[in-house]
């Protein structure tokens, strides 16, 4: 039964996302019970799968029964189960939200349902095709959510996020051409061994991780390619910001691990240090911009985008080190971005709907009239700087030690000082709402008016239900806490580790 | 050189869409333009896959005895899966362009951004 469950985690939800639209025909309001229901099936199965990997087992699934190099393989190791279990906490946590925050059509829980399919897909797969496939699926349901939120610009952000990703994904699709023209295989773990006795050095097999490696740049949106982030994050509605800007740049950032350990492996850094080289600079650079930009930033959201930009450099040079402690802290603080930076949009929603803030000057005072959501967003910025004991620290601590120990000094001065930077641009933010008296004279002392596109409760004010505010106070409570069982996350990797590594 | 371009004539195309498909999507301020450089990027990489499947003289992948050199069917099978994809790319832009037009009355891209800026 067990090995099933692959292939269950992609098809069921997908099954499920046919279903809003078609009862939506007759019932009103029935997407979201069924994308409740879908999540709770999704969620179930990756605790199940989880249990089953996280000792060092491998499952390996053979979609159709065609033997493994000539079909398509599912395969699910430790990695595969965090990823998958984040997956389907989230998408669960973010439907509390979305209860109240809306977007309310039929059609929006199809989409998310779709995503999640495509999100679970990138993770299980063991195909580098059927990767392009999923990534494909999950952008085109991501374009989709992004714009159906009432706001005009909307539309247009998520069409300049359609052209960005769909080139990103076909330079992909191209580097997975080259690989294919040199190899004849599309199997990652086929495709390994052919490309080793191809030679690293050969420029078909360097041609081909030039564009497999910048595609999946533009999905992670590091710098200067993160130019469709901003944009889609800011005016997503906030439900959608928050599961987009929570899980996918995280899968798009593992598939580039899975990609570069399970098909170029650790061997073609060995034999091709530029590449290496390259793709840590590339990084070092994103962490550096993506905070200075941020430090910019007057609109709140935008400014979280921009973090991401920056912290996603972080995982990057976790990945690019390629040992096993930076690997380690590459996917502790992928993890952690995704439940601290979804945690920070969806209490930046919350206080847009309760004091109409929207923008960095205005957060002047606001423990005062918001006082559960400002609270859970220091924590979260705290925990994002990097304070301990918070998932945020442990992972920059992880990546940090890798740098030591592989000698990365250059790199090590980066991530150190994107810490200060991370620091400029949460700390003013504390102070402004805890150390700042409201500007009164400005006329938007408590009584700013809330957003138009916004449901409107009763009193006027839009709502926001206990299942949103429970979202960011679990997000906080979790961000804390996971960084005290990281350890235990280590340890439940370490075999896969090895074996993903070489070593 | 000359050689070159007469047999690898494919793989020339193949960069000449490329590079088109990527000029317009980077420099036309219209959005409809925008759409059709994505969709001509694109072809430019079916082109590459359906061009390195070729063989001189090769069959169908029905083995027979005696029969060959075959055709390896996987690349169609991938650009098939491909042409599906960029169908439904263009699908999705395109509705998000009436979107745009309704909502704005305009597909320049300049304009947006003025209109944005006010």
């Amino acid at each position: 039964m067990i090995e099933h469950v692959p292939v269950l985690l992609i098809a069921l939800p997908i099954l499920a996302a046919v279903v809003p639209t078609i009862l939506g025909i007759r019932f009103d309001r029935v997407g979201w019970p069924v994308a409740v229901l879908g999540m709770l099936v999704h969620a179930a199965l990756a605790v199940a799968l989880a249990m089953t990997v996280l000792g060092g087992r491998r499952i390996s699934y053979e979609v159709g029964g065609f033997l493994a190099p000539f079909g398509i393989e599912l395969v699910a190791d430790a990695f595969t189960a965090i990823l998958v279990l984040l997956i389907g906490a989230v998408g669960l946590a973010v439907l509390a939200y979305a209860r109240t925050a809306g977007p309310r059509t039929n059609s929006f829980y199809g989409l998310y349902l779709l995503l999640v399919a495509g999100l679970t897909g990138m993770t299980v797969t063991g195909d580098v095709f059927n990767l392009y496939v999923f990534l494909e699926i999950t952008g085109l349901a991501a374009y989709g959510m992004v714009a159906t939120g009432d706001r005009a610009d909307a539309a247009v952000a998520a069409l300049k996020y359609l052209l960005i990703g769909t080139v990103g994904a076909s330079l992909y699709l191209l580097g997975v051409g080259y690989a294919f023209v040199g190899t004849g295989t599309l199997n990652m773990a086929d495709m390994a061994e052919k490309l080793a006795t191809l030679g690293y050095d050969s420029p078909l097999v360097l041609t081909a991780f030039g564009l497999v490696v910048g595609g999946l740049v533009v999905k992670i949106a590091l710098y200067p390619l993160h130019t469709w982030q901003p944009d889609a994050y800011s005016t997503a509605p906030d439900s959608v910001s928050t599961l987009i800007s929570a899980l996918v740049s995280t899968v798009a950032a593992y598939a580039l691990a899975r990609i570069l350990f399970s098909v170029f492996t650790v061997d073609f850094f060995l034999a091709v240090p530029i590449a290496q080289y390259a793709l840590l600079a590339i990084a070092s650079v994103s962490i550096v911009a993506g905070s200075l930009l941020a430090v910019t930033q007057t609109d709140i959201q935008r400014m979280l985008a921009y973090s991401s930009v920056s912290q996603f450099g972080l995982v990057v040079v976790g990945i690019a080190l390629a040992t096993p402690i930076a690997v380690v802290g590459a996917i502790v603080h992928l993890v952690g971005h995704a439940v601290m930076k979804g945690g920070l949009f969806a209490a930046s929603g919350i206080v847009r709907r309760k004091t109409g803030v929207k923008s960095v000057e205005e957060f002047d005072g606001l423990a005062d009239r918001a006082p559960i959501a400002a609270a859970c967003f220091a924590v979260l910025s705290l925990a994002m700087v990097g304070v301990p004991p918070a998932v945020g620290f442990v992972g920059k601590w992880y990546i940090v030690v890798g740098a030591v120990r592989a000698g990365q000094w250059a790199v090590l001065a980066v991530v150190l000082a994107s810490t200060l930077l991370t620091l400029a641009y949460f700390l003013r933010l504390i102070e402004r709402m805890y150390f700042t008296a409201p500007d009164h004279g400005a006329g938007h002392d408590g009584e700013s008016e809330p957003v138009g596109d916004a449901p409107v409760a009763d009193g006027g004010q839009p709502a926001v239900s206990t299942g949103m505010v429970a979202l960011i106070v679990v997000a906080s409570i979790t961000a804390v806490a996971l960084g005290l069982v990281v350890p235990a996350i280590e340890s439940a990797l370490q075999p896969t580790l090895l074996e993903v590594l070489g070593l | 050189m000359i050689d070159l371009l007469l047999t690898r004539y494919n793989y020339l195309a193949v960069v000449l869409l490329l590079g088109i498909g990527l000029y317009v999507v980077i420099d036309s301020s219209n959005l409809v333009k925008k759409v059709i450089g994505m969709n001509v990027f694109q072809t430019g990489i079916f082109l590459f896959f359906i061009t390195a499947a070729y063989v001189e003289g090769g069959e169908p992948a029905v083995i027979t005895d005696g029969g060959g050199p075959y055709v390896s069917p996987l690349p169609h099978v991938l650009i098939l899966t491909a042409i599906v994809v960029g169908v439904s790319l263009t699908a999705v832009a395109l509705a998000l362009i009436v979107r745009i037009y309704a909502e704005y009355g305009t597909l320049d891209e300049t304009t947006l951004q003025q209109i944005d800026n006010d």
